[in-house]
């Protein structure tokens, strides 16, 4: 076992209490939230974040296949206009 | 020649290499194979009996994932991460390096063959 595995995923502190807290109240509400380096755990599944990528929020809607990956993967930084040259990609 | 796992046909070399043949053997696992049966790793393929060979397909079937199986596996895995649009699914997608390996040149292997474009760079000083 290597040492991160003995550690456990990582997820903010508080982005867990606030899904906790809405899995207890049972309300949905899309999670805004900075945090892209927290682990989605299990318990993140059927909820909706919105994960900031420097600039805005992207929805992010977690289904189960999704757990282990960072919340991050899922909100992209980047936006590519095409290259010069080729005029069908637009500005 | 002897058969292992479906359609693999290692010819006359030894039996650590010919094992190689097999997609999902590597020289790690070969070794490991011919170990636990003690049978000599420089014994050419050809020279096995059937004993032998139907005993190293029988671990090999038991232990690993090869040929079809783990080619289909490798796919499904990919296909998992394009369906959830992570940023490797999305690399996946566009055909570009997974592992953030650099682009601006090279990266050919997953880029594929160079395309030239019409209109870039000098054409279009040409007709400023």
């Amino acid at each position: 076992m290597s040492r991160s595995l003995k550690k456990g995923p990582f997820v903010e502190d508080s982005l867990l209490q606030k899904v906790l807290k809405q899995r207890q109240t049972g309300v949905k509400d899309p999670i805004k939230t900075w945090s892209r380096r927290s682990t989605i755990v299990p318990e993140f599944v059927g909820y909706t974040f919105m994960v900031h990528n420097g600039k805005m929020f992207h929805k992010v809607f977690v289904s189960e296949e999704m757990v282990g990956h960072k919340l991050g993967e899922f909100s992209i930084t980047r936006t590519f206009r095409g290259h010069s040259g080729n005029k069908a990609a637009g500005a | 020649m002897p058969r292992i796992v479906g359609v693999d046909i290692p010819n006359n070399k030894a039996i650590n290499i010919s094992l190689l043949y097999i997609h999902g053997i590597g020289p790690f696992i070969a070794k490991k194979i011919l170990k636990e049966l003690g049978i000599e790793s420089n014994v050419h393929a050809g020279k096995l009996t059937e004993d032998e060979v139907s005993k190293i397909a029988q671990i090999i079937d038991r232990d690993y994932l090869v040929e079809g199986q783990l080619r289909r596996q490798v796919s499904q895995n990919i296909a998992r991460l394009r369906d959830i649009g992570c940023y490797r699914g999305i690399r996946h997608r566009k055909g570009l390096p997974v592992r953030g390996q650099q682009t601006q040149c090279n990266a050919r292997t997953r880029k594929g063959k160079r395309k030239t474009v019409a209109g870039k760079k000098g054409v279009k000083e040409m007709r400023g």
